[in-house]
């Protein structure tokens, strides 16, 4: 079976013109799936951090959506324990006209403005939604606890 | 055993053995001649009885047809196309009141919100065209004479990418309302850009789609719950908030007889919201409810429900240390040494520890005596198929031993519809009566639940009749079957002016 064309084009362009701060590489024994790191955007909790991802692209892509999901723990409204994500073009919003760029980038902007009231973990949006302040310290904690980038990981 | 009706009329013999021997004389689903006469003259000439509602049954065509007057009527109100006025209704779920309302209000706000990007009545062609120099954004195709397709967004992709999106939307995600432009862009997907773009069996499933969406959103609408069945069912008379007065069974065309405020078989006389009460309190309780009252007695002194696996019948309660005969259930400290064999049955503290048992049982009791009447009830209908094929069997036995004509043995099958449906009424009338507080009316209804119960095991007590028989009889059985039906439709009568008046008081709360 081979790749369609639009997964290859798109995966060139990830290498050729990368996003700033997103980084995405297909494993070389599926080139469907996607090791990917996002940086912590500026002014919000996860500044600073790298957090892990996978991407995987299915059979149907483009006409659903890929599949992504974090792999760095993270305190996040709408990030589950297991990083499910709940965000719309993920969802009912995706367009086959969307792309993983697009969609990493959307991922990027859910965590500079977290909306804790369509939650995906309950406790966190409560915490959040009551004592935001702990709650963003407590993301900042986590931030520094699991997200520290891997002097090696740069490439 | 089904196949011999002779057998079956020896071992019951005339029929008025036992009590529990009319179980097997259930009536079925047959007749419907009967039914079919009967629905046809109902609406003009017949008043309807006080258990009845007026209501319709649409075939698919009738459905499409009232989708088409719905849009036709839109779309002349508002000086649009008939394809606008169609996206528009969808959008308001064919509401047409409250679209109606909004669009005088802001017309082009509205036209916007559901996608609609012209509302000029310019005709817009969807044509699937090559365009020189075109790359597909979706699948990053640039062949030369690669046929593409756009709404009136301009958005375009290949018409591959684009007939795969839309079949994806509707075969894979079931959606019909809320089809819009490939790209992320809420321009609406009308009935005429999907014809375009997908294969006629897609479009079907779209339609198919549409229908189900149409009937879903109306309140007066229910889809035929039988299976198979295309049928949909018009109520115009009734809606949700009608409901704790009023039973409203309609029959569909197909004959299956369901209520169409829940969509479950025909319950009355019992409202919905007893309906849906008593079976979940049967799913959870009635197997646990008689095992417990099969199985267990409780510590005469602390209520704790014990079930004896062994032993003898010195019992300490482990709960309480209470020490008590498990047969008398009286205190062991009066048995001396009497092991194993009680014989005190009289000895006061046994007494009175088996009254205040009795009494503490008193609610499980009153429920399993419901619900065994409900379930013998029940079981007879599910007996229905068997006694139907008896029936068939033995009017072609009539015919044949009596020299009665086909016409002439019609007598059977309607007293076998009648046992039918006075069984399921008798079924639902335990479901009631369990919920309804001890007064005079319910007295009342207890009393023609009685008569009604009578009536229909004196009928199903001449079907055990042997066939020579049962043609000397036929006045009697005819008679009975009359007899059996005024009996149900005074309760269904008295029933349903209580349910309007409100004069039914339950001991549960009803939302």
């Amino acid at each position: 079976m081979s790749l369609p064309k639009r997964i290859i084009k798109e995966t060139e362009r990830l290498v050729s013109d990368p996003v700033p701060g997103i980084n995405a590489v297909p494993h070389e024994e599926n080139l469907r799936y996607f090791d990917v790191t996002v940086d912590g955007p500026s002014q919000s909790p996860y500044e600073g951090g790298v957090f892990k991802l996978e991407l995987f692209l299915p059979e149907e892509y483009p006409m659903v959506a890929p599949k992504v999901r974090f792999l760095t723990k993270i305190y996040h409204p709408n990030i589950d324990k297991l990083g499910r994500i709940c965000l719309d073009v993920l969802k009912t919003n995706w367009s086959p006209a969307l792309q993983i760029r697009t969609i990493l980038l959307s991922v990027q902007a859910l965590l500079g403005a977290p909306n804790p009231d369509d939650p995906l973990a309950n406790d966190v949006a409560q915490r959040w939604k009551e004592d935001e302040r702990a709650a963003i310290a407590t993301a900042k904690e986590w931030t520094q606890t699991y997200a520290k980038p891997e002097p090696e990981a740069e490439t | 055993m089904s196949d011999a009706s002779d057998d079956y009329d020896d071992d019951y013999g005339p029929g008025s053995d036992d009590g529990f021997g009319y179980e097997s004389y259930e009536g079925s689903d047959y007749g419907d001649d009967g039914n079919d006469g009967f629905d046809d003259v109902k609406p003009e000439s017949m008043k309807l009885k006080p258990y009845e509602v007026a209501y319709e049954v649409l075939s698919v065509g009738d459905i499409q047809r009232q989708q088409d007057k719905l849009i036709e009527q839109v779309a002349s109100i508002l000086g649009l196309s008939n394809q606008n006025a169609m996206s528009l209704l969808l959008f308001f779920k064919w509401n047409n009141d409250r679209l109606l309302e909004q669009y005088t209000e802001d017309p082009e706000g509205v036209l916007k919100k559901a996608g609609i990007s012209i509302d000029d009545n310019e005709e817009f062609l969807y044509e699937l065209k090559p365009v020189p120099g075109f790359f597909c954004d979706i699948c990053c195709e640039d062949r030369k004479g690669l046929l593409t397709f756009a709404l009136e967004c301009g958005h375009r992709y290949c018409a591959d990418c684009y007939r795969q999106y839309t079949t994806q939307k509707i075969v894979d995600e079931g959606e019909s309302r809320n089809l819009t432009c490939a790209a992320d862009c809420p321009v609406v997907m009308n009935d005429k850009s999907i014809q375009k773009i997908v294969e006629p069996a897609v479009y079907e499933r779209y339609k198919t789609l549409l229908h189900r969406t149409f009937v879903l959103d109306n309140e007066h609408l229910i889809w035929c719950p039988a299976p198979n069945c295309e049928y949909a069912v018009k109520c115009d008379d009734v809606s949700a908030k009608d409901l704790t007065s009023v039973v409203p069974t309609v029959t569909c065309k197909c004959n299956h007889k369901f209520c169409f405020g829940c969509g479950l078989p025909d319950h009355q006389p019992s409202i919905c919201a007893l309906v849906s009460k008593w079976i979940k309190k049967c799913e959870d309780d009635s197997e646990t409810a008689n095992w417990i009252s099969a199985h267990t007695k409780e510590c005469p002194k602390c209520r704790a429900t014990i079930e004896k696996n062994g032993g003898c019948n010195h019992m300490t309660c482990r709960k309480c240390k209470y020490e008590f005969c498990w047969i008398c259930i009286g205190n062991w400290s009066e048995h001396g040494t009497s092991w194993y064999n009680c014989s005190r049955y009289d000895e006061k503290s046994g007494v009175d520890a088996r009254d205040s048992q009795a009494k503490s049982r008193a609610s499980l009791e009153r429920y399993l005596h419901y619900y065994n009447r409900y379930a013998n009830h029940e079981q007879s209908a599910k007996l229905d198929k068997d006694i139907f094929v008896r029936t068939e069997k033995k009017m072609t036995q009539l015919q044949s031993t009596s020299g009665m004509s086909w016409i002439e043995v019609q007598y059977l099958a309607q007293a076998s519809a009648a046992l039918q449906e006075c069984r399921q009424t008798l079924k639902w009338t335990y479901a009631f009566a369990f919920y309804l507080e001890r007064n005079n009316d319910t007295h009342i209804f207890e009393d023609n639940q009685q008569d009604l119960e009578l009536a229909v095991e004196n009928l199903s007590s001449l079907f055990g009749k042997p066939i020579q028989e049962l043609a000397e009889i036929k006045v009697q059985v005819m008679d009975r079957t009359a007899y059996c039906n005024r009996r149900r439709e005074n309760l269904l009568s008295d029933t349903a002016k209580g349910l309007a008046e409100g004069r039914w008081k339950y001991q549960v709360q009803i939302k």
